[in-house]
């Protein structure tokens, strides 16, 4: 659901206690999910990425700096996101990974496929 | 061989293959996402009262996740109201005896156990065991790493059909010596989320 109060150029939505907020910044467009990111909360990000790529933005970052957890489902919603991103010339960046979240991408072997960076300001340049 | 931690004289569950002890705790839940959370986070605070260490409880609630997460899945094809168990026994080598600092973290005496068992049940279509495997990790796209990421975080992972009806998924892992080293009720987590 969109919340009104925010200005243009952002969102905000929110699916039980998962919340999906995007926001404009420096021709960049930055997703901040916030809360675990399982099976319950999967079909909910990828809805909004979708909503969000639509609109083909040169760069996108998904920052995790509000994800403590994430499961497979997460993973194989950020990775329908590149495959989205690399059919329309759009650079998606991962910012912000927790721990346990950086080490299911590792176990994965994705760590190399994505373009990592440690937050924000550094995405915005990679 | 590590023994169940009970000595419990019921007779031996036919649900959980050839254990032979009812497990300590037993959680039934229906296939439905919403209560993936909760599962975790039960069984990652279990871990953590058994001795396991931080890292470690967040890779056997992450195991717990993508195992349900299958079942609820492939298993019933995302219908969210089939039952499915998780059962959950301790293990301990005889004569094992807990370290001083993690019976004080644990403020009790009791002996922490050599390993966790894990058993996933469910009442969904049986397959052939050897069919349960993993997407080739080389080959990028979404979805395939459940199997992979159970057995990358578990130490024994057997899948098999039930005696009448669903699969069973049995996963073991087994406690590290320097889990006594930091255990610490000060710094209990919640695991399976933030």
């Amino acid at each position: 659901m969109a919340d009104s109060s925010i200005r243009p150029g952002q969102f905000s939505s929110q699916e039980g206690a998962f919340a999906v907020r995007a926001e404009q910044r420096g021709g960049a467009t930055v997703v901040l999910p916030t809360g675990e990111i399982d099976l319950n909360a999967s079909p909910f990000l990828r809805q909004e990425l979708k909503r969000i790529q639509t609109s083909r933005p040169q760069r996108l970052i998904v920052d995790l700096a509000g994800v403590p957890y994430m499961d497979s489902s997460g993973v194989a919603t950020l990775v329908e996101a590149m495959q989205f991103a690399r059919k329309n010339s759009t650079k998606l960046v991962l910012c912000g990974m927790q721990d346990k979240v950086r080490s299911i991408f590792e176990i994965a072997r994705l760590e190399t496929v994505f373009t990592i960076g440690p937050d924000v300001d550094a995405a915005m340049s990679v | 061989m590590a023994q169940p931690a009970s000595s419990s004289s019921s007779p031996p569950n036919s649900a959980v293959g050839d254990i032979g002890e009812p497990p300590q705790i037993r959680l039934q839940l229906m296939s439905n996402p919403q209560y993936l959370s909760g599962a975790r986070e039960l069984v990652g605070a279990v871990a953590k009262r058994l001795g396991f260490a931080d890292e470690a409880c967040g890779k056997i609630a992450l195991a717990v996740d993508e195992a349900l997460c299958n079942v609820i899945r492939h298993g019933y094809g995302r219908e969210t109201n089939r039952p499915i168990w998780v059962s959950i026994w301790p293990l301990i080598e005889p004569g094992e005896q807990v370290s001083a600092a993690a019976s004080k973290a644990r403020g009790g005496g009791d002996t922490l156990p050599s390993a966790l068992r894990i058993v996933i049940e469910d009442e969904a279509r049986q397959v052939d065991p050897a069919v349960i495997r993993s997407r080739d990790l080389e080959e990028i796209r979404p979805g395939g790493l459940g199997v992979h990421i159970i057995k990358a975080v578990m130490d024994e992972v057997v899948y098999e059909r039930r005696e009448e009806v669903g699969m069973r998924l049995t996963m073991i892992k087994r406690r590290t010596p320097e889990a006594d080293e930091h255990m610490d009720r000060s710094n209990c987590k919640e695991y399976g989320g933030g």
